[in-house]
């Protein structure tokens, strides 16, 4: 009896061994238990991607299953030149984009939008913070904290951000994975930074310390 | 005698500096500057915080259960339509 993809994908979570290369060809030869072994070996990272960039359970599970359907649906088109994993992030980053396209309220949309001279980069505040900022607060008051700096990013700056510093691609990879170039990335990198620690600041700083008006 | 970097040089350079990208010269640069400018100093020590809390941030997390059932589940669904549309064929 053939195992549903359910059960082949628990056992491949058991057995820990982990083939990325063997599986693509298996996989991309029709191997349906192949296929599920790199959902399983990836479906965390992708959802994680997609709620950061959606910020909304529901628009991510849509983006994960998404992702995964259309990587099934051209699985024989990946030449295999890239790493599995940056193919499906830039599927899944398209997919996350195409969900905040639809929504009303969120007007910046496109990767290429937005994009700043190089001159303008800002600090508003300066202030020293706790040596262990997050000790002060619960984990889920701490993730709320980080969440709502995300989403105050455009999605040009939030999915560089992610993609370089949550999920720790390379900037090369994250150009890959989001069709830009490495200037691109890093010049959205920098300004992400600096804007996360501008929010971050009015959490961390240490008590006492007055923040300040900057360059 | 090296030029100094202005605060503004040293922002644009903040990010490569704290990915440890950037070349000998420039490095002994921004970290003079530092030691010479307290707020370029915080700048640099809070964005190397803020990096640093967000890395830590998703380690714990796992896909919920019930989300991996319906990814399986709709995939399932996709490869049985396949398989159907090969075997018409």
């Amino acid at each position: 009896m053939i195992d549903s993809l359910a059960e082949m994908a628990v056992q491949s979570t058991q057995s820990g061994v982990f083939d990325e290369t063997d599986l693509l060809a298996q996989a991309r030869a029709g191997d349906v238990r192949a296929f599920s072994d790199l959902i399983s070996h990836y479906e965390g990272k992708i959802f994680r991607l997609a709620q950061h960039i959606t910020q909304n359970r529901e628009d991510a599970e849509d983006v994960l299953q998404e992702t995964f359907l259309k990587a099934y649906e051209h699985l024989e088109q990946f030449q295999g030149n890239s790493k599995f994993y940056t193919w499906i992030v830039r599927i899944a980053v398209n997919q996350a984009l195409m969900k905040l396209r639809k929504r009303k309220t969120d007007r910046s949309v496109s990767l290429d939008e937005g994009i700043d001279t190089g001159e303008d980069i800002m600090v508003r505040e300066i202030a020293a913070w706790d040596e262990d900022p997050e000790q002060r607060y619960s984990r889920a008051e701490l993730n709320e904290i980080l969440d709502s700096a995300v989403q105050s990013l455009a999605p040009t700056y939030r999915a560089v951000f992610v993609l370089r510093d949550v999920e720790e691609l390379s900037t090369e990879e994250t150009a890959e994975a989001l069709e830009l170039s490495v200037p691109a990335v890093k010049s959205r990198l920098l300004r992400a930074r600096l804007q996360l620690r501008d929010k971050l600041t009015s959490f961390f700083k240490r008590k006492g310390d007055d923040a300040f008006a900057y360059m | 005698m090296t030029p100094l970097l202005t605060c503004k040089e040293f922002l644009k350079e903040l990010s490569e500096y704290l990915d440890d990208r950037t070349d000998a010269d420039i490095r002994a640069k921004l970290e003079k500057h530092t030691s010479e400018c307290p707020n370029c100093w915080v700048i640099c020590d809070t964005t190397k915080k803020t990096i640093k809390i967000y890395k830590g941030m998703d380690q714990a997390c796992s896909i919920p259960e019930d989300v991996h059932a319906r990814l399986m589940a709709a995939v399932e669904k996709k490869i049985a339509a396949k398989c159907s549309d090969k075997t018409k064929v």
